[in-house]
């Protein structure tokens, strides 16, 4: 142990000092020192709890929530009544005043059509959603039942924050703040983001992907005035696309929605280097894209994401394998977004930005430094009762742990993760960590000393016998450390990541700087006596 | 220079004498402490439970005092409220916690809020109320899953590194003694009726890395006295195990603790919580490695064959093999 060799000298000092000068922007920007924005060096992200950030108050209309209700039992009610046997035909379909009304073109049919919209009525809480009447015998009416519309306002609302907190964790551990206000409200706040616009962008978009046929009845005259062929609607084409300001006549029914999909990525066509997002249906999805391209080989179809075109390309073969590309307007961040907010799924309802604000810490500035101030008396006691024990092995303990500080940020930093509160308990856990293998390793060495064995062979025992519980000790945590970062979410994962970095410092700091400089301190003192 | 020796050479404390009256009260202590949280529950801060939230503008003041409204609003009663600068320098927002019978009733909920704003425009007489609302929690209803379920799998993966380690024995002791740790900090928190916040989420996790690590020390100590003393009593091991790691037991807790107490006594009271679960889970968790994690090994059985290579019949074949081979000269 004591020849510590030049190779092994060389990697440890060089990934120490590449480690702690990592951390060097972090410090210096807690320092309160303004960093130049040109030297691009990352620094520690702060939390919410201990440096505030953006916040976003992002409001629904009940109406919307509604109205979707109605536009969805619309489809299952024309479905239901399209694949009666025999086929139970209506007209007069009308969405006025909130309900649903039809005519029956043959009044004998009306048990049947009762029959199969039944099952319709029931949500999916196993309450009834809709009231089903009949109006002058032959017009069905269907009316949402009193508390419908809330319950289904709550559940949009509850999948929304669900989707938003998808969408912010696809940037990385953030731990952001989402919260409902009120019925329709919910509260978005991101530490430190330094672009608010993008973040407005990647939660307030709701990424609802359709795929519909193109009506090619339609008069290219009329499609321009907004006049819709009977059973199309007309939309625009999204802004960025080469037909942006004209619009394109599409068919009502019978399209796609891409709430399906198990997988987005953003990629680049290697053919002509468009940017790209390529798209995998589930099962049940790919099944319904293949049915659509096999019966309309040939024909146009468009691609429309929140209400407007982003291209609409021809079905030149049946499309099987339940994957697909979409392209036209797109940038690498913007297929990026997309990509984010099709995995985690559109909003269930169109939310709209209605505040936009910076908030400061949570945890408030004074509590924050009254804080640090404490932690700083700590160390100082921590570091004075080592030395004051172990004599010079304490100060090697107290630089490793200088080090060991440091060189955490510093991975912190080149990870680009995001220290919360929950951070600092793990950072207090790994130091722990790392001070308890020192001791380890010091008694270990009295221990050796006080069985009589010589300074050099208790040095080299010492270290060697400790080791095993070191590593025992922080292989243990670390496995618990991986599996809480695989699998926890917020303080938790924000727990775990500083845990595993900060176990890997110690052990580096704490075990192996510590004796490489003792190695050296003995070989070159030869001291016949050890003060430990 | 004289250095500091704390615990003296060659202890012999006979910790394992009494392994029995303290196993009954630490189990004891777990039930209590299960009692508590199951019948009196956790004091779920604004975090889990959600609470009304206030939001104000000091309009004749350039900077909102926001240290001096987090201790105003704090003596209200409605748990350590969140305070936050909230747009401009002079404005703020403030969330509380509700008690539990005006959860749920949006008038109770106004009511505290007003009691909020009235408080503070008591002593700030030009303060602009901007809103009064009723806020969701800030944790998703998953993570309660999620958090079991990553917990569940990190000891499961702690157990089988320990059992591959050492011995299946020892990966049930070391999962028992962090069962106790946990029990009584939760215990603890029920019992003072102390703010449950995601800070303490933290703690947990802190004060269960602390005991895993107390409980390998003295274990791997435990595993090489097996090796070297075959013929000694279990009981006896033991203690010399406990009593060889004394020394840096003492000296590691200390540490731990000088770190944590100012952090206790001066620290902000926002983090009184944290770090008050960390330091009683510094004293179960030592605790814990002697007084159940060792025990628990002679209960289920350990003896000093388990980290000896077993002599196989094929061994035996070779030994005897040998011994023929000598004896022919």
């Amino acid at each position: 142990m004591l020849e510590v060799p030049l190779w092994k000298r060389l990697m440890l000092w060089g990934i120490t000092i590449a480690a702690f000068a990592a951390a060097i922007p972090s410090l210096l920007s807690t320092a309160g020192v303004e960093i130049p924005d040109d030297i691009a060096a990352p620094s520690v992200n702060l939390g919410l709890d201990l440096a505030g950030g953006s916040h976003l108050l992002l409001e629904a209309k009940e109406e919307d929530i509604a109205a979707q209700k109605l536009q969805n039992i619309e489809e299952n009610a024309r479905q239901a009544m399209r694949n009666a046997e025999p086929r139970i035909r209506i007209g007069d379909v009308s969405t006025a005043n909130d309900q649903l009304s039809f005519m029956l073109d043959n009044v004998a049919d009306i048990d049947r059509a009762r029959g199969e919209l039944e099952p319709l009525m029931q949500g999916p809480n196993l309450t009834r959603e809709w009231d089903l009447s009949f109006v002058d015998t032959q017009r069905i009416v269907l009316s949402p039942t009193s508390g419908s519309v809330s319950q289904s306002v709550d559940d949009a609302m509850e999948a929304a924050v669900k989707v938003i907190r998808d969408r912010i964790d696809a940037l990385g551990t953030r731990e952001p703040t989402i919260i409902r206000q009120g019925d329709t409200r919910i509260v978005v706040q991101v530490p430190g983001i330094e672009d608010p616009q993008a973040l407005k962008d990647l939660v307030g978009k709701t990424a609802k992907l359709e795929f519909k046929l193109v009506d090619d009845s339609a008069l290219p005259t009329q499609v321009q005035a907004g006049i819709a062929p009977p059973g199309s609607q007309i939309y625009p084409f999204a802004e960025g696309t080469d037909q942006a300001g004209t619009f394109i006549a599409v068919e009502r029914l019978g399209g796609i929605r891409g709430d399906s999909l198990t997988t987005a990525r953003a990629g680049v066509d290697s053919r002509n280097n468009e940017d790209i997002v390529s798209i995998t249906f589930d099962s049940q999805g790919g099944q319904k894209f293949a049915k659509l391209s096999t019966e309309n080989v040939g024909k146009n179809f468009a691609i429309i994401l929140d209400d407007k075109v982003i291209s609409a390309p021809v079905f030149n073969e049946p499309i099987l394998g339940g994957s697909a590309q979409i392209s036209g307007s797109f940038d690498a961040d913007s297929a990026n977004e997309l990509a984010i907010q099709l995995t985690s799924g559109a909003l269930p309802v169109d939310l709209t930005v209605v505040e936009e604000r910076s908030v400061s810490a949570e945890l408030g500035e004074e509590s924050i430094r009254s804080g640090m101030l404490a932690m700083l008396i700590g160390s100082l006691a921590v570091i004075t009762l080592m030395i004051a024990t172990y004599g010079r092995f304490g100060i090697y303990a107290t630089i490793a742990l200088i080090f060991n500080v440091g060189g955490l940020l510093g991975l912190m930093a080149i990870g680009n993760f995001t220290l919360t509160l929950p951070g600092i308990a793990g950072f207090v856990l790994t130091v722990g960590a790392a001070v308890d293998a020192n001791v380890l390793i010091y008694e270990r060495i009295r221990e050796e000393r006080k069985r009589g064995r010589k300074v050099i062979a208790a040095v080299e025992n010492g270290y060697k016998e400790a080791a095993r519980a070191i590593y025992d000790a922080n292989i243990t945590n670390l496995i618990a450390g991986a599996l809480l970062f695989a699998f926890g979410s917020g303080p938790v994962k924000g727990f775990a990541v500083v845990l595993v970095i900060g176990l890997v410092t110690s052990v580096f700091t704490a075990l192996w700087l510590t004796s490489m400089w003792v190695a050296d301190y003995i070989r070159k003192s030869r001291p016949t006596d050890l003060t430990i | 220079m004289k250095l500091l020796k704390l615990v003296p050479a060659d202890t012999n404390i006979k910790f394992l004498r009494l392994r029995v009256p303290f196993f009954v009260v630490s189990m004891l202590l777990i039930i209590a402490s299960w009692a508590l949280v199951l019948t009196q529950g956790l004091n779920y801060g604004v975090d889990f439970a959600g609470g009304q939230e206030v939001q104000l503008t000091f309009e004749e003041l350039e900077e909102a005092p926001i240290g001096d409204l987090r201790d105003k609003v704090a003596a209200l009663g409605y748990g350590s409220p969140v305070v936050q600068e909230f747009g401009a320098p002079n404005a703020v927002s403030i969330r509380v916690s509700l008690p539990e019978e005006a959860e749920g009733q949006p008038g109770a909920a106004a009511e505290i809020g007003s009691e909020v704003i009235e408080t503070i425009s008591s002593e700030f007489p030009n303060v602009r109320t901007d809103g009064n609302n009723t806020v969701g929690g800030k944790v998703a209803e998953e993570f309660q899953t999620s958090a079991i379920l990553a917990l569940g799998l990190a000891m499961l993966g702690v157990a089988l590194y320990i059992w591959i380690r050492f011995e299946w024995q020892f990966g049930v002791g070391a999962l028992f003694a962090l069962f106790h740790d946990v029990s009584l900090t939760l215990g603890m928190f029920s019992l003072f009726r102390l703010e449950f916040s995601l800070q303490i989420i933290a703690a947990i996790l802190a004060l269960i890395g602390y005991s895993l690590n107390d409980t390998i020390v003295v274990y791997d100590r435990i595993r090489e006295n097996l090796k070297k003393y075959r013929k000694m009593q279990l009981p006896e091991l033991l203690d010399l195990s406990v009593n060889e790691t004394l020394a840096r037991t003492v000296m590691t807790s200390l540490t731990l603790l000088v770190a944590m107490l100012p952090l206790l006594f001066f620290g902000p009271a926002s983090l009184f919580g944290l770090v008050a679960a960390i330091t009683a889970g510094l004293f179960f968790g030592t605790y814990s490695s002697v007084y159940l994690a060792s025990p628990i090994l002679i209960w289920l059985g350990v003896t000093s064959d388990s980290f000896v290579p077993q002599e196989t019949e094929a061994d035996r074949q070779e030994k005897k093999a040998r011994e023929a081979a000598r004896g022919t000269p």
